[in-house]
């Protein structure tokens, strides 16, 4: 055998191989790259909330409710991004 | 390698709970994920029934927890994202609330320790009653202008209906109880594993003698993320409620 055939079986790399360690980074990058949109979305966002209740205390509660719907369409995105971690990642 | 002594379980051993009950049955095979529902089931009833008792002038015991929780509901959630007329809405939204907050706080309660919302069958179940219910709720209130309303909207201008109406129909009608159950889900299972993380990482490091430096770090980590847990377990339930009366609400006055 020559030593370019011997080189490539030792490193010889599956399919199936290569496809669980896309999918490892990939899993990893899922989850790092979805939370980048919602973490800047909901320090924004509880940001002007606090602002409005520092302007109006007497409106907290209503502000109070809207943050939370807030907070939870845009946390909904982060989410997304860690359930594909997890497929990615488990299945 | 200075972590090789950890091992993480795999994911099915920390969420995947053997039947203790009924085992040779298909359909009745009961686990821990089943009691913690029928105990989020029954829990709330008997405080409730308790709770109903007397004439309650003067509300004591149970009934202070419950009169506590319906006021909570009441104030926070229906008048906030309904109205006024939200109130016949009042027990389906009550049972949300009490029966996803159990299924939540059995997180960080000791033996139980596994969220039952972190299984999707749950959340999906209670998120497509939601669905069921603020369709219904469209229907019966505006009849088959209800579906007008929400392929297009008032409002917005003629060409821009040719983007508008695909979109109004796939996110209100078919993306809705999958985000309504995939928030509840996915927030539950990474508080979840969060958890077994850093109790792994405890337990790991303990027999270890010079790692057990570590400790200082993970258990007070174990410890400040339980009480978080806590306090996400509430606003769950809460945000998980508030949504089905925003979908309800919005079923009710389709205009705005």
């Amino acid at each position: 055998m020559s030593t370019l055939a011997q080189l490539a079986a030792e490193t010889a790399y599956t399919a199936a191989e290569a496809k669980n360690n896309a999918a490892a980074s990939g899993a990893g990058m899922a989850y790092g790259l979805a939370a980048i949109g919602p973490g800047i979305g909901i320090g924004y966002l509880v940001g002007q909330a606090v602002q409005a209740m520092a302007r109006q205390p007497e409106s907290a509660g209503t502000v109070q409710t809207t943050m939370f719907l807030g907070i939870a369409f845009t946390e909904a995105l982060a989410l997304i991004g860690f359930v594909v971690f997890i497929l990615l990642k488990f299945v | 390698m200075i972590l090789g002594a950890v091992h993480f379980p795999p994911i099915e051993d920390v969420i995947e709970w053997p039947a203790f009950l009924f085992k040779d049955s298909d359909l009745l095979a009961f686990n821990k994920i089943a009691l913690i529902h029928f105990l989020s089931l029954v829990i709330p009833t008997i405080v409730f029934l308790v709770g109903s008792r007397g004439d309650g002038l003067v509300p004591r015991g149970a009934r202070t927890v419950a009169e506590g929780v319906v006021n909570f509901v009441d104030t926070q959630i229906i008048q906030a994202a309904i109205g006024h007329d939200g109130r016949k809405y009042m027990p389906l939204l009550t049972s949300f609330f009490l029966f996803v907050f159990f299924g939540n706080i059995t997180e960080v309660i000791p033996f139980f320790q596994m969220p039952a919302n972190a299984r999707m069958a749950g959340p999906l179940v209670l998120a497509l009653t939601a669905w069921a219910m603020f369709i219904s709720v469209g229907l019966r209130h505006h009849g088959l202008g209800y579906l007008k309303e929400v392929a297009f909207p008032p409002g917005v201008p003629k060409a821009l209906y040719l983007l508008v109406t695909p979109i109004e129909i796939l996110s209100t009608f078919f993306v809705r109880p999958f985000s309504h159950a995939v928030r509840l889900f996915a927030n539950m299972l990474a508080g979840h594993i969060l958890l077994v993380t850093f109790s792994v990482l405890c337990i790991s490091v303990w027999g270890a003698s010079a790692l057990i430096i570590v400790e200082i770090g993970t258990f007070p980590g174990l410890v400040a993320f339980t009480a978080f847990e806590v306090g996400v377990s509430l606003i769950q339930a809460f945000v998980f409620t508030i949504l089905a009366a925003v979908y309800i609400g919005g079923a009710l006055h389709p205009a705005h």
